[in-house]
């Protein structure tokens, strides 16, 4: 047995160890906004938010990125809203019609997981390729679809563990009431209300940032999206085009663009945040 | 009354249909990607594409080698970088950090959690590709552009930060405090009590923590792309080049379809994500099952 003192010495060493470790993570994300405000800032201008490119905008000249960030909006609002539909049905489904330990229940878990974790490179193939087959070409609907099912598995975890959190009194109390299931389920959806808020946003902000389901999908557009059967352009796509760019302004204004989804998705979290401690006081 | 409950039965009829629709999903996407791959698996054989490192579409060569190797390097090389400092931080949230340390720090990482894929590339161009061309390349005497595995490697390490660290809280949450009491009791410093009795105890959450991860960098498309500089070679040392099976999908689906079997190759590479996900989604489910039952 070593001396207390070298005993102490390494309990030493090893919290030092793991401060930096948090301080190296924790620094990471600063590091990430950091760069991006630091590079983006001197090219970010209110033509940039305001306006759709306009002629040689590819290559320096005037215009904005107001088409990619309407068209990731709509791209995204769409999406949101259709995974809510689908989604919400399925958790409460999950957590009010059946039993937790019924092997559709587990099954379900186990797939939901796979759903989450499949890559949105696959879903934008497949969804790719079932388009070339029935002959439409890449259009906000495309996106729509391909983002919707990209959505659900984040809208049905989420949905499922804010169910799993309301007191099985509650439920037992209504049933024994003699409440249906769906009379149930909508006392368990006034209770979980805020965190409804909370999926969506989650989903939306998942939507709103992704690149590789709408790369072959969505196509890229310089008008503003009006059309659903017409190409979008998306603001995460928007930053990989110009990124590409040899010419610097355009690179410059990548940046920027990089900037305003940084914000936009930093106000995502923020509502997020403020709901989800809501839901907190909700729960009483 | 009798309304009420046929409007139940209703209900509980649409939500079960929808709810077996969007499972079986996971097998349609399945089917597809099988039959869509399947010209290229009549025509040669599944050891020769997997193991094969030549790839020209031209020649109607589709060796997957590098393309693997690539995948399988930068997302080892994410792993080594993001496993312990993962485990040493989240063990330090769960046993040293204060109540207000933790309020703090959590949220953060929920916000890196929520930074979309593509400002994780940009972020690598401007900052991971410059340093490692810069700096750590020629301090290890190698001239390379920065647009290497190891870029991609770090780029992903912290894009796989908070599943991991979220998971391994999680897990390290469970811990009855009995047994750290015992142990504390017994005289072992805190960390003699972490090494030798918390770390055995999570040790199975851990790695169900790491195979979640690493099904999660395995997909990982944009971020990767942007930095890993996508050159079709067996990658030789941690400079090279690499191109991972998500980027050769993003990059080449929807062009050049006319070469014969090029997009039944495309998505067997979408295939072989999709089987590897599936595989370490079961794993690691299958341990933290285990660990929920005897919680």
């Amino acid at each position: 047995m070593s001396t207390i003192k070298s005993r102490l010495r390494r309990e030493k060493i090893a919290k030092i160890l793991m401060q930096l470790a948090g301080i190296g993570i924790t620094g990471s994300l600063f590091l990430i906004i950091g760069i991006i405000l630091f590079k983006g800032l001197p090219y970010l201008t209110w033509d940039m938010i305001s306006q759709t490119p306009q002629g040689g905008f590819y290559i320096g000249k005037e215009g904005g990125i107001l088409n990619a960030i309407l068209g990731s909006f709509y791209l995204a609002g769409l999406s949101t809203i259709l995974a809510c539909i689908i989604g919400l049905p399925i958790a409460i489904y999950l957590n009010v019609y059946i039993a937790q330990s019924s092997s559709l229940a587990r099954v379900s878990k186990l797939l939901f997981d796979i759903l989450f974790g499949i890559p949105s490179i696959v879903y934008g193939a497949i969804a790719f390729s079932i388009m070339i087959a029935l002959g439409i070409r890449a259009s906000l609907l495309g996106g729509v679809i391909t983002i919707t099912l990209l959505t659900i598995p984040i809208v049905v975890r989420t949905l499922d563990e804010l169910l799993k959190t309301i007191p099985l009194d509650l439920k037992n109390t209504t049933t024994s009431l003699g409440a249906t299931p769906w009379q149930t389920a909508q006392i368990l959806l006034k209770y979980i209300k805020p965190g409804i808020f909370t999926a969506l946003l989650l989903a939306f902000g998942r939507a709103i940032g992704d690149v590789a389901g709408v790369l072959l999908t969505t196509g890229f557009s310089d008008n503003l999206p009006l059309y659903l059967d017409e190409p979008a352009a998306t603001l995460p796509l928007a930053i990989f085009f110009q990124l590409s760019s040899p010419i610097p302004e355009v690179q410059g204004r990548a940046y920027a663009s990089a900037l305003i989804l940084t914000f936009i998705i930093l106000i995502i979290v923020i509502c997020t945040h403020i709901l989800a401690s809501r839901q907190k006081k909700h729960r009483l | 009354m009798r309304l009420r409950i046929l409007k139940d039965r209703w209900i509980r009829i649409t939500f079960r249909t929808l709810l077996l629709l969007t499972l079986s999903l996971v097998v349609l996407i399945g089917i597809g990607l099988f039959i869509k791959s399947l010209p290229l698996l009549k025509d040669q054989n599944i050891f020769l594409i997997l193991t094969g490192s030549t790839w020209s579409p031209l020649k109607g060569q589709f060796g997957f080698l590098p393309f693997i190797t690539g995948t399988v390097s930068v997302t080892l090389i994410a792993l080594i970088i993001a496993a312990p400092l993962c485990i040493l931080s989240s063990i330090y949230l769960v046993e040293y950090a204060s109540d207000i340390l933790k309020k703090t720090v959590l949220p953060l990482i929920n916000v890196l959690a929520a930074i979309p894929p593509v400002l994780y590339g940009v972020w690598g161009i401007l900052f991971v590709v410059p340093l490692i061309s810069n700096y750590i390349g020629p301090a290890f005497g190698n001239n390379s552009s920065g647009y290497s595995i190891l870029s991609g490697g770090i780029v992903l390490a912290v894009m796989i930060f908070p599943i991991m660290i979220s998971i391994m809280v999680e897990v390290l949450q469970t811990i009855p405090p009995d047994l750290k009491a015992a142990s504390l009791s017994l005289g072992a410093t805190r960390w003699e009590t972490i090494q030798k009795v918390i770390l055995k105890k999570v040790r199975p959450g851990i790695i169900a923590a790491i195979v979640l991860a690493t099904s999660r960098a395995f997909g990982e498309t944009i971020a990767v792309l942007m930095v890993c500089g996508n050159i079709p070679q067996i990658p030789k040392s941690l400079f090279d080049a690499g191109y991972p099976i998500p980027a050769l999908i993003a990059n080449n689906f929807g062009e050049m379809m006319s070469i014969p079997h090029y997009d039944a190759a495309l998505m067997f590479a979408a295939l072989l994500l999709l089987a590897i996900i599936f595989l370490f989604n079961l794993i690691s489910r299958l341990i933290l099952n285990k660990l929920e039952e005897k919680a």
